[in-house]
């Protein structure tokens, strides 16, 4: 092992996966920067749980990307070895936790399109890719339940909540349109049926947000000029940080286990 | 754990303590038989119990900082989740305790306004810095192995609901020791630089350790109410001596050094420690170790930054209670 | 300021369909649905359930111990109800 970047042979198959597991992954960790300081003890709770179930996600879907590659990476060098230029994931999953409103309304935005993809998934051509799609859609049915209620009762809690909520979609919807866009390494994959095309999942997607956000009364911005560049390594000046804290360790030790 | 219900408002004639009820009560406690939240108990025990309860809270809702800071710098995959899994038991952990503070009529929120306020302490153990990823093992083999030494009795402990909460607690408590020394293992067994991580966390934690079972029999201010209300049903020196001779050996397996030059065993077989320094212990749990102002700043911040989530929440409730009358009204 | 109370309520577990639920703890919340996340966020960590249930504490009404004597000693005295009051000989088997 060795403290510098590895490489990743991405072909179609790979990258798709190494983008999911980017995305688990990311999200995953910043639900754990939660954990010790959430708003009361029963929601520690509960962010540790969609953290753990997002690690466990990220882990499944990078030891396959490491098998389908078959060079020699596995989850840990995947995870901690490669920079933020190599990082897959959504822009949206990157973004701080802010406080509360934003974790949930992040949670909510990315758990409500991840409960359709995972749906859809569970009919891939891929049986491992179909099987992590199972396990990973009974996760984020309860995540979309939990963000649900919450941006219920924070939209239409308080004047102060109401106005966090609101704050919190307005800055992070330029981020939810990058979840519906396939290029063409992703094309290829749809043809054959191993993936889905996201871009049907958008009207479901807006159905289910919609109808919280009204009952939340919360309102959807009507701006749809959306931020693109997590899927090629482009990323906010967040994921820098997030990774330097992350790998510290492995990079500081050469050849180490752990 | 029946609380509100039972024991507010308190009874009037409940407060009456007469010198016939309090043997009843010592003989209840004599026979093993198990105090439960509304049965009558003397004051002195209901007060002492919710200080130690609420402490032991306390202690794990302040012991999940710690660790904490290292969740996101996990140098693996499978230690990121283990160690998520092991904060998050303690913040479970903590809410069963607090949950058990409150069958004596105290409620959560009052107890944590006192610690968030400085008036109520918490395990010495958790104002000291983790520097370095063998410090999460380290916590994991020494201060849960601590806790546990602690935990186990107060399984037996005469009061009802903090038993089994201790109960629950130790279930879950398993894994945490394990993974702590499963940590310090792979350490152990890795690169030069590792091995002298872990000696080094081991160097820094080993007194801390050892001051966790509280002040010597001498000095312990507590012990005697304690022990005949079968509260507590080992001295602190009895459970630290119990602590070292079990660890002792483990350290010997790791290939590390117990930082304590004089140590040797005795004909009897325990192995015994230098003095230790109750100074420092002191000037800790007088809120003047290491991180006590750290700690304490943490759990006000994500108190305070968390209240209008809690307001938020209880608006909602109270409006939908709001609705709910009108359309019955209708 | 002190901190509002949030209404406690109490949980009850059915760890196997065929068992009935038993009480494992509390939590706070301040609504019922809150309070049945949280419970199977606390509660269920370790596959401990298949079924939750969640009342306010203080919807439950309690016998006062103080009536012990009154409420439970009666029922001791009445032997003949269990089935080891009564005599039937051993050549007649099982019963």
């Amino acid at each position: 092992m060795t403290v510098a970047n590895i490489s990743v042979s991405e072909t179609p198959l790979v990258l798709y996966t190494l983008r999911r597991a980017d995305d688990a992954l990311i999200l995953g960790h910043r639900l754990s920067e939660w954990c010790g300081h959430a708003p009361m003890l029963e929601e520690d709770m509960a962010l540790a749980n969609m953290g753990l179930d997002l690690l466990g996600q990220a882990r499944e879907l990078y030891a396959y990307a490491a098998r389908v590659e078959g060079k020699g990476n596995d989850e840990d060098k995947l995870a901690y070895l490669r920079d933020a230029r190599q990082y897959r994931n959504l822009l949206l999953l990157e973004q701080p936790n802010g406080d509360f409103a934003r974790t949930m309304v992040r949670q909510f935005l990315y758990s409500t399109f991840a409960d359709l993809y995972w749906r859809a998934m569970m009919r891939s051509g891929d049986a491992t890719l179909a099987a992590i799609a199972a396990r990973s859609e009974k996760e984020s049915a309860y995540h979309v339940r939990h963000a649900s209620e919450w941006i219920v009762r924070l939209g239409d809690g308080t004047e102060e909540s109401h106005r966090r909520a609101q704050s919190a979609i307005d800055e992070l919807w330029a981020f939810t349109g990058e979840m519906f866009a396939a290029d063409d390494s992703e094309r290829g994959l749809i043809e054959v049926g191993v993936a889905v095309d996201p871009a049907g999942l958008r009207a479901p997607w807006l159905k289910a947000v919609s109808e919280v956000a009204r009952e939340a009364t919360l309102d959807l911005p009507g701006n749809d000029w959306m931020q693109q560049g997590g899927r090629d390594g482009r990323h906010s000046e967040h994921l820098g940080h997030l990774l330097s804290e992350m790998q510290s360790v492995p990079r500081s030790f050469p050849g180490a286990a752990w | 754990m029946y609380t509100q219900a039972l024991n507010t408002p308190d009874r009037e004639d409940r407060c009456v303590e007469d010198a016939a009820r309090a043997a009843q009560f010592q003989a209840r406690i004599d026979a093993e038989e198990r105090i439960e939240p509304n049965d009558w108990m003397p004051s002195a025990y209901r007060k002492t119990l919710t200080r130690q309860i609420s402490q032991h809270a306390h202690s794990e809702i302040v012991g999940m900082l710690p660790e904490g800071n290292w969740i996101t710098r996990a140098p693996s995959l499978r230690r990121k989740a283990a160690l998520l899994a092991k904060v998050q038991d303690e913040c479970g952990h903590g809410l069963y305790l607090y949950a058990a503070a409150e069958t004596l009529g105290a409620s959560r929120e009052e107890l944590v306004d006192l610690m968030l306020a400085g008036k109520a302490k918490y395990s010495s153990i958790f104002n000291y810095p983790t520097l370095s990823w063998a410090d999460i093992g380290t916590i994991g083999w020494l201060v849960d192995g601590a806790a546990i030494m602690n935990q186990i009795p107060l399984c037996r402990c005469s009061y009802g609901p903090y038993a089994r909460a201790m109960i629950r607690v130790c279930k879950e408590e398993s894994f945490h020791q394990r993974q702590g020394f499963e940590i310090m293992l792979t350490l152990c067994r890795g690169t030069e630089a590792q091995k002298a991580m872990a000696q080094d966390a081991l160097d820094r934690w080993w007194w801390p350790v050892l001051m966790m079972f509280g002040p010597p029999d001498k000095l312990s201010q507590h012990s005697d109410a304690s022990t005949r209300w079968k509260i507590k049903r080992f001295s602190n020196d009895e459970l630290r001596q119990k602590f070292v001779d079990a660890t002792v050996p483990q350290a010997q397996f790791l290939g590390l050094t117990i930082p304590d030059p004089g140590m040797k065993q005795n004909e009897a077989g325990n192995w015994v420690y230098s003095a230790i320094d109750w100074e420092e212990f002191n000037q800790v749990i007088a809120g003047n170790g290491p991180c006590n102002r750290d700690r304490l700043a943490a759990r006000r911040k994500a108190h305070d930054e968390g209240a209008w989530v809690r307001e938020a929440a209880q608006a909602y409730a109270e409006k939908r209670r709001q609705r709910t009358a009108l359309q019955a009204a209708e | 300021m002190p901190t509002p109370n949030t209404p406690l309520w109490e949980v009850f577990i059915r760890s196997r369909n065929g068992l009935a639920h038993k009480h494992v703890g509390s939590l706070h919340a301040t609504d019922a649905t809150l309070a049945l996340q949280a419970a199977r966020d606390i509660y269920t960590r370790r596959g401990e359930g298949l079924s939750i249930w969640v009342v306010p504490s203080n919807a439950i009404t309690a016998s006062d111990p103080a009536e012990k004597g009154m409420m439970f000693e009666p029922a001791e005295s009445k032997i003949y109800r269990h089935p080891t009051f009564y005599e039937v000989p051993d050549e007649v088997g099982h019963m």
